[in-house]
């Protein structure tokens, strides 16, 4: 310890002299910030300035070299795409569906959680699974559950008689993103609970009482207390769950592959840059959804900006 | 609350719907995984004969074994750099008053919401650069954009609630800022650094894309990539058996972690509000 005695007693000294303090303080929180910020700017600082300087070039994989500057072209072009517009649309068909159902579903499954009874531990656990299997292998799951000849959603319908015959839910233009929609509700569904399951339980049960007392009936409890009281929570599950909707790629990839008619913003985007090798065009498309989503991301860090001013 | 008969078997039945509409899909898989052969082509709703046929042949004919070891090396690794990193960012944006913390803090947070497609291209010309192509560090340096951010984010919070006298104790002592960092706050937000690794090994054992285009051959390929490329010439021969044994082997661990460690996961994911 004797080497270290040195420093430690000038730091010390300099620790309790006050004015100095905050100063290093800072400067140590600086150091400690760098590494973080580094890595950050490595792979997600560069990687967009990368894309976006590529954005106004008509770069192709395997003649980089040879990438000349074409100014707004490839936007131009991106523009008057018609397959571009369908997965805009399908993108937003997508959130807007999933999203809702599964804030009603959530819910739902958020107030049953929320009351005390046996096996709600278990419940709770089971309902993540859903969340805990990775993207990929529920597509897969769904996928087999709609197949066209053996899948089980057939196979209930036909006996029960809901269906005359077989549907191809994936290949058939009309129900395939409805098939897909459903599987990503069935996904996410757990993560909406969850989140507005804390909002529930953040609200002081004193409140029921006093309702209870009153003679307020147990719906416009619900409307009245429940709702207003929750809205915070409501806000951010929304928020999230919509950001992630509008990025999504994993799911469809793998249930529909490139399919024009489901296919999303970032599988159009992918299917340029990679299987096009249009790394131009490619990244022209990648930097229109970044600036989609930083849109709604503005959304968002405005209203939690406003939470946290609150919170204090 | 619930006072009727009716209320209660209400309630029952919305039990019974959200159980099996979580577990369904699961069950199915696992049902179709223990068929053999050709006997996928029967819908059976209860199994009748528990064939591991199509396990063996997947660890088998598909080097299943080296996807998963290389996943479980990646999701550790990636696990690892980001609470390394961000218990030392966390200590500089919770303890410390600073201009700009609040826009450093959103700035990180931010990074985590691009859409992956947006860095993509960069990525995969940084990672080429680097010579991490088809290498697990490449996937570990990719996957630290979003589990960093994720990260920080949590780690903050809870650094930030710390009381002040424990630390300013030890730096009157003469601590140095990293002793007071390792030895101080890291035993206090032990709990979080707990969830959001487990948080961060979920999130880089599921991803998809990043690991779609920077890895090639199984040297790297990760358990998701290998899974989607269980596939036949067409519709009709993909060996929907296996593909579902894979699915429960990738899927049992993921659920007994997720069983296990439920309160700190859940509590993690509200803390975090981030995607799953």
């Amino acid at each position: 310890m004797d080497s270290n005695s040195k420093p430690n007693v000038r730091r010390a000294v300099r620790v309790t002299a006050g004015a100095g303090l905050e100063r290093w303080r800072v400067r140590t929180a600086w150091v400690f910030l760098a590494p973080t910020l580094a890595v950050l700017a490595l792979v997600a600082g560069w990687p967009l300035l990368r894309t976006a300087m590529l954005a106004f070039t008509d770069a192709y994989l395997s003649r980089m070299a040879e990438a000349r500057w074409v100014g707004l072209e490839n936007f131009r072009w991106l523009l008057t795409d018609g397959d571009w517009w369908r997965s805009v649309q399908n993108t937003i068909v997508f959130t807007v569906a999933s999203v809702s159902v599964q804030f009603v579903l959530g819910l739902g499954a958020a107030l049953v959680l929320n009351v005390r009874f046996a096996g709600r531990g278990l419940l709770r656990a089971v309902v993540l699974i859903p969340w805990a299997i990775p993207t990929v292998v529920s597509a897969r799951m769904w996928r087999w559950m709609y197949h066209d000849v053996y899948g089980v959603f057939n196979d209930l319908g036909l006996r029960s008689g809901l269906l005359a015959q077989p549907v191809a839910w994936l290949a058939d233009d009309t129900t395939a993103m409805a098939a897909i929609v459903v599987a990503d509700i069935w996904k996410a569904t757990p993560f909406m609970a969850l989140l507005l399951l804390a909002g529930l339980q953040a609200i002081p049960p004193g409140l029921y009482e006093a309702a209870r007392v009153d003679g307020v009936g147990r719906l416009n409890a619900f409307v009245y207390i429940t709702l207003p009281l929750l809205k915070p929570a409501i806000l951010v599950a929304l928020i999230f769950r919509t950001l992630d909707a509008l990025r999504v790629f994993d799911l469809i990839y793998v249930m529909t592959s490139n399919a024009v008619s489901t296919a999303s913003m970032s599988v159009y985007a992918r299917q340029q840059l990679i299987d096009f090798q249009e790394m131009g065009y490619g990244s022209a498309v990648s930097l229109m959804i970044f600036f989609v989503i930083a849109v709604f991301v503005a959304a968002y860090v405005t209203a939690m900006r406003a939470s946290l001013v609150e919170e204090g | 609350m619930i006072k009727t008969a009716l209320e209660r078997t209400g309630f029952a039945a919305a039990v019974v719907a959200i159980f099996t509409f979580s577990v369904f899909p699961l069950y199915w898989a696992l049902i179709t995984s223990w068929q053999k052969g050709s006997e996928v082509y029967t819908v059976r709703y209860l199994p009748s004969a528990i064939s591991w046929a199509n396990y063996r042949a997947v660890f088998i004919e598909q080097s299943f074994g080296h996807n998963l070891v290389n996943s479980a090396l990646v999701a550790a690794g990636t696990v690892g750099v980001s609470l390394a990193l961000s218990v030392f960012a966390a200590y500089g944006l919770g303890r410390v008053r600073f201009r700009g913390r609040m826009l450093l803090l959103f700035t990180i947070l931010g990074a985590s919401m691009f859409p992956q497609i947006a860095v993509l291209s960069g990525l995969f010309e940084l990672i080429g650069w680097m010579g991490l192509y088809n290498r697990l560090p490449g996937l570990v340096l990719a996957y630290l954009i979003f589990t960093l951010p994720f990260s920080v984010w949590v780690l903050t919070i809870f650094m930030q609630r710390l009381p002040r006298e424990i630390e300013e104790a030890a730096l009157v002592d003469g601590a140095s800022p990293r002793v007071v960092v390792l030895r101080i706050l890291v035993p206090l937000v032990r709990p979080a650094m707990v969830t959001t690794g487990l948080l961060a090994f979920i999130a880089a054992w599921n991803e998809f894309l990043f690991a779609l285009t920077l890895t090639l051959t199984d040297r790297a390929r990760t358990v998701p990539v290998a899974i989607s490329l269980i596939t036949g010439a067409s519709q009709y021969e993909l060996p929907w058996g296996r593909v579902m044994a894979a699915s429960v082997i990738v899927t049992v661990p993921l659920v007994l972690l997720v069983l296990v460690f439920q309160r700190r996961i859940v509590s993690g994911l509200i803390l975090g509000g981030v995607k799953g």
